[in-house]
This record gives structure tokens, C-alpha cells and sequence, in this order.
């Protein structure tokens, strides 16, 4: 499989490290509610299509991106890097 | 000026190697800077952090990921966002560069210590380098002054281009024997001589 870097550009999948998924968003730390804390540690949707994750680029230029990928045939419709979103997500009012 | 030592100085055996019927098809050796420097620098601060790199050594890196440019005394490459890696003849790079560069823009390590450069040059070159890693070293793909931040198998590397038919690895310097090896294994088809 081959992982288009925004950086680097397409490489092998060997360089790089998984994250987990891409949609769980974490609960205030200061949050003490279980439920939101046991669905973000535990619940996963699974999809069989479309699967937006987290992903290094360990073994090149060290970046985390975001990666959307097909369960079922391996391919990657999207990548962009992680920083971004999380820029865009600081901006989103709390 | 201190000593330099090599970790590769048990292994490394100058003269000719490997299958020589066509000549050797690469020359290998290491390279001993005075300075391996990295540059960070915080997001959005790529221009003026540039600018003082190329008030302090010269260097004017083109637009875009993995450019760099190489002159015999010194190179320059952008491995990964925001970073960059300098390396020069002379020592004291990293000191220059800390006065000049404002807290403001980044951030400047000294890796002089903590890496060790091969040159690998010759016609086979990008045969030889394309066994062990899996990118592109084409000119077209990887032009002239360009570098690559890649591994071979967990052994980190950092590439750059300084020639049409020749290349810079920099390797951690506790991997740098292993990889040594691989690389002279590497290069045992086409022949090559250790200079």
C-alpha cells in the first residue's frame, strides 16, 4: 500500500506508524463524564468503505496526517496534514 | 580543533571491492563536516527564517518540499515541514546561525556529533541506493540539490542530491557501522572503491 505524504509525496507503507481513527474527537480533560470518556476510548464505527485516520510519517519526514482510506480495497481518496485540521479545529468555538 | 573520529574506522578499508569486471561502478566514502545543523522553524515563519539562513551561509533554498541546493563547502535541504538540515565545512555553523536567528523564528540544534555522512558517486549510483530504499532516485524525480527523508528498514536516513550522479546520506551515527555494511554489501554487484 502506498501513502500519498503531503510533504514527501507517495511512499511505501512501511514508513509509517499508525495513530488510531481520525473521527473521535476527546473529551474536555477536565471532563468527568464516563460516558463521552468510554465512548472515546472504546467505541469505533468500522466501517467497511471510507475510513478517516490518523497516521506518521515515522520513517520520513516525521509528520502526522490525516488519511482517508477504503477498508475494503486499501485505496487512499485523501490525505492532508494533521496540523491543519487541528488549527482549524482551535479556531471553531467551544 | 578536536580530533574527528569515525565510527566506521574498524570497518572501513580503503581500495577496490566487490565485482570489479566492469570497474567499480560506485565510490563510497565518508564525508567528515565541520557542522551538521538543524534548522526549525515555527509555522508561518518559513521566509524570515530562510532570510537568515542565507545572510549566514550563502544559501538560497528554491520554493517547495525537499528543495535544497549543494556546493562543495556547503548544502542545505528541507527534510520535512518547517525543517531543514545544513551542513558545512567549516565548524561553528550552529553558533553562527544561534546569533543570528531570533527565538521569534526558531530554533537551531547542533547534530554535528550525532550523524555521519556517506557519499556514494559513480554511474550506479541510484542503482545501488534503489536496492535499499523505496523512493525514486531518478534526476527527474529527485533533482539536483533535493533531499529525502527516508529509512531502510528502521535505519533513518537523510538524502541529498549533490550531483547529477552523486548522493549524501546522513545516518544516525550509532546505526552508521550497520548501515555501512549494508551499503558496501549494496554495492558488491556493481563493484566499488572506498576512497
Amino acid at each position: 500500500m502506498l501513502i500519498p505524504c503531503p510533504y514527501c509525496g507517495q511512499r511505501d507503507v512501511s514508513e509509517f506508524t499508525y495513530q488510531g481513527d481520525g473521527n473521535r474527537t476527546r473529551p474536555n480533560p477536565s471532563s468527568t463524564d464516563r460516558a463521552a470518556w468510554n465512548a472515546y476510548v472504546y467505541d469505533r464505527t468500522n466501517p467497511a468503505g471510507e475510513h478517516r485516520e490518523i497516521w506518521q510519517h515515522s520513517g520520513g519526514c516525521r509528520a502526522h496526517i490525516v488519511v482517508v482510506r477504503n477498508t475494503l480495497t486499501h485505496a487512499v481518496v485523501a490525505s492532508s496534514m494533521a496540523r491543519a485540521r487541528t488549527r482549524a479545529d482551535r479556531r471553531e468555538p467551544t | 580543533m578536536a580530533d574527528r573520529l569515525s565510527p566506521l574506522e574498524p570497518v572501513y578499508r580503503p581500495g577496490n571491492h566487490g565485482n570489479l569486471a566492469g570497474g567499480a561502478g560506485v565510490v563510497l566514502g565518508e564525508r567528515q563536516p565541520g557542522s551538521i545543523v538543524q534548522l526549525a522553524v515555527w509555522s508561518g515563519q518559513e521566509r524570515p527564517a530562510l532570510a537568515v539562513m542565507l545572510d549566514v551561509t550563502g544559501m538560497r533554498l528554491p520554493d517547495g518540499a525537499g528543495s535544497g541546493s549543494a556546493r562543495e563547502d556547503i548544502a542545505a535541504f528541507g527534510f520535512a515541514p518547517g525543517r531543514f538540515l545544513l551542513v558545512s565545512e567549516a565548524e561553528g555553523l550552529a553558533d553562527r546561525l544561534r546569533a543570528a536567528l531570533s527565538e521569534e523564528l526558531g530554533t537551531v540544534t547542533d547534530l554535528s556529533h550525532g550523524r555521519t555522512a556517506f557519499r556514494i558517486a559513480g554511474a550506479k549510483a541510484e542503482w545501488v541506493l534503489a536496492k535499499l530504499f523505496a523512493i525514486d532516485f531518478a534526476l527527474a524525480a529527485f533533482p539536483t540539490g533535493a533531499g529525502r527523508s527516508t529509512s531502510h528498514h528502521d535505519i533513518f536516513a537523510q538524502i541529498q542530491r549533490s550531483g547529477p550522479e552523486q548522493f549524501d546520506l546522513y545516518v544516525f551515527r550509532s546505526f552508521a557501522r550497520s548501515f555501512w555494511h549494508t551499503l558496501c554489501r549494496a554495492a558488491e554487484e556493481t563493484g566499488y572503491e572506498v576512497r
